[in-house]
């Protein structure tokens, strides 16, 4: 038995269970870890368990029993007494269908909308994925003592506002899901846009993330939007190979060799969007993945059905009124119809003023002039881009094309 | 469990409510207060006067500083308060989002903490 692998797959389930059984997630966590070490210890003198599961749970359930009569004993309080004997006497249920909804409590937990969001996806990636706080720190660039803080505050909000354990009432079942999916695409999008350096370590969210989206899938079975979700993570994460160049460099959609897609994700994920469209999925995670889907069809960067994809954009854009989609819907009108045309929406965008500071815009704009052969508009334009991108891969990108249209004019 | 729920609200929003309009909020706020008298949450709650009655005292080198208005000037002032009984923090959010006060201004959720047994 492979212990990472365990851990790996039991950590989330061993956990789920014991904040149920002793209700409570801070002492829960310790437990569980100290119980896999425990593992790590007697089972390769011992043998493995006939149930693992259940041997890790009960192990760390008793380690928190521990920790309770402790506190009870000094603290002396009839409150943790009476507690403890409940707990004691408590039926310990191990069923398959209670570790199912073990699960679901777990992540509606993480993601209650009472906690701010970036605290979601830290406290997702610890409790429901396992991560270590160093490496949640890592792949969000944050410093390790300032993810430790983060994780402490939340648990500590978790504990003294008394969140439940609890699935949400059927009535806001919808809502809070919407809220776990947003954790999950936020996660994946944070390792998608891989940008830094350390792209190895990004890609571990974006794996996360779809580890996360496929375990939803199963626990919320029959629901079209989480499918769309996982799909759309698949379709995106598809072309991760294709993206960047050896000396990290991106590499546009137009310009990526598609023979580096990978071919798996996209033979599960097409059907997988199919299956959700017609079960009604038709949220924003939909449209998203029906435009990646588009682009995983073509053969070719030209076969792509731009007019079919400006259409999306369209119905994304009021579904989703954000100036990011409508600079999107821009270059797609410019590819279905004439980079005029897509000229004029992002003039339209410009004159907003509500991408003020968004180095995409003008990028966005310098690619259209570049394909009208209007260099030095062009150029004016890559250089606004240059002065307002933060990000190196980005910079790199932006110079190369502004050496490009300048060499052109000559 | 006990919460507060702070409610807070832009007081010139009330202001610009015509008498009918403050008669409905008062009813509304009546009937809130009752109904989750009956529901056993209700432990005390009352409506506090405007923020120019306030009047804010510290102690300062042992000497006691009173100045006039609140402590803090916000967008949004508290109005009043509800001090609830629930079993857990989603119970108090739904609680709160009966307030009537939550559609004219916003309504804060703070657990109280429980005294030492």
């Amino acid at each position: 038995m492979n212990l990472e692998s365990l851990y790996r797959e039991e950590w989330r389930r061993v956990l789920a269970t014991t904040v149920r059984l002793t209700g409570d997630f801070d002492l829960s966590e310790e437990a569980v870890q100290d119980a896999f070490v425990a593992a790590l210890e007697q089972w390769p003198r011992d043998g493995t368990p006939a149930n693992p599961y259940a041997w890790l749970v009960s192990t760390a359930r008793h380690r928190v029993l521990d920790q309770f009569r402790k506190r009870a004993r000094f603290l002396d309080k009839q409150v943790e007494i009476e507690r403890l004997a409940e707990l004691e006497g408590a039926e310990i249920d191990l069923s398959e269908a209670s570790m199912v909804d073990d699960q679901l409590r777990l992540i509606f937990t993480c993601c209650h909308p009472a906690l701010a969001v970036e605290a979601q996806v830290a406290l997702t990636l610890r409790t429901v994925c396992g991560l270590t706080t160093e490496e949640i720190a890592r792949s969000f660039l944050t410093p390790v003592a300032t993810m430790a803080q983060r994780l402490v505050r939340v648990k500590r909000k978790i504990r003294d506002a008394r969140l439940p354990f609890a699935m949400p009432p059927r009535e806001k079942l919808a809502e809070r899901l919407d809220g776990v999916m947003l954790v999950v695409y936020l996660v994946f999008t944070e390792g998608y846009a891989a940008t830094s350096g350390k792209v190895w370590i990004r890609r571990q969210l974006s794996e996360e993330a779809i580890r996360l989206g496929r375990l939803l899938c199963e626990l919320v079975p029959r629901n079209a939007e989480l499918r769309a979700l996982l799909a759309l993570m698949l379709l995106h994460d598809s072309r991760r190979m294709a993206r960047i160049g050896p000396d990290e460099e991106i590499i546009t959609l137009e310009e990526q060799d598609r023979g580096l897609w990978d071919r798996r994700q996209i033979v599960e994920g097409v059907p997988l969007l199919e299956a959700a469209l017609r079960e009604g999925a038709s949220g924003e995670y939909a449209l998203q993945a029906a435009i990646a889907a588009l682009h995983a069809r073509a053969q070719r960067a030209e076969d792509t059905d731009w007019a079919q994809i400006s259409r999306l954009y369209v119905t994304l854009l009021q579904r989703q009124p954000s100036p990011v989609v409508h600079l999107n819907l821009a270059a797609a009108v410019a590819m279905a119809e004439s980079p005029a045309k897509g000229l004029a929406i992002i003039d339209e965008l410009e004159a907003t003023g509500d991408l003020a500071g968004y180095h995409l815009l003008p990028a966005a704009k310098a690619d259209l002039l570049r394909r009208e052969n209007r260099w030095t508009e062009a150029a004016d334009a890559y250089r606004q881009a240059l002065a307002l991108v933060t990000n190196e891969p980005e910079r790199r990108y932006l110079a190369r094309r502004l050496e490009q249209v300048e060499q052109d004019r000559i | 469990m006990e919460y507060l729920l702070l409610i807070y609200a832009n007081e010139a929003d009330y202001a610009k409510m015509s008498p009918a309009e403050m008669g409905a909020m008062y009813q509304e706020f009546m009937q809130y207060t009752q109904s989750i008298h009956q529901s056993g949450h209700f432990q005390a709650g009352q409506q506090l006067q405007p923020v120019t009655t306030a009047t804010t005292v510290r102690v300062q080198n042992g000497k006691r500083v009173v100045t006039d208005g609140p402590f803090a000037e916000t967008r949004e002032q508290l109005g009043g308060f509800y001090w609830i009984k629930a079993k857990d923090l989603d119970e108090a959010l739904a609680i709160a989002e009966r307030c009537p006060g939550a559609r004219v201004g916003s309504v804060e959720v703070r657990p109280i903490v429980p005294p030492p047994a």
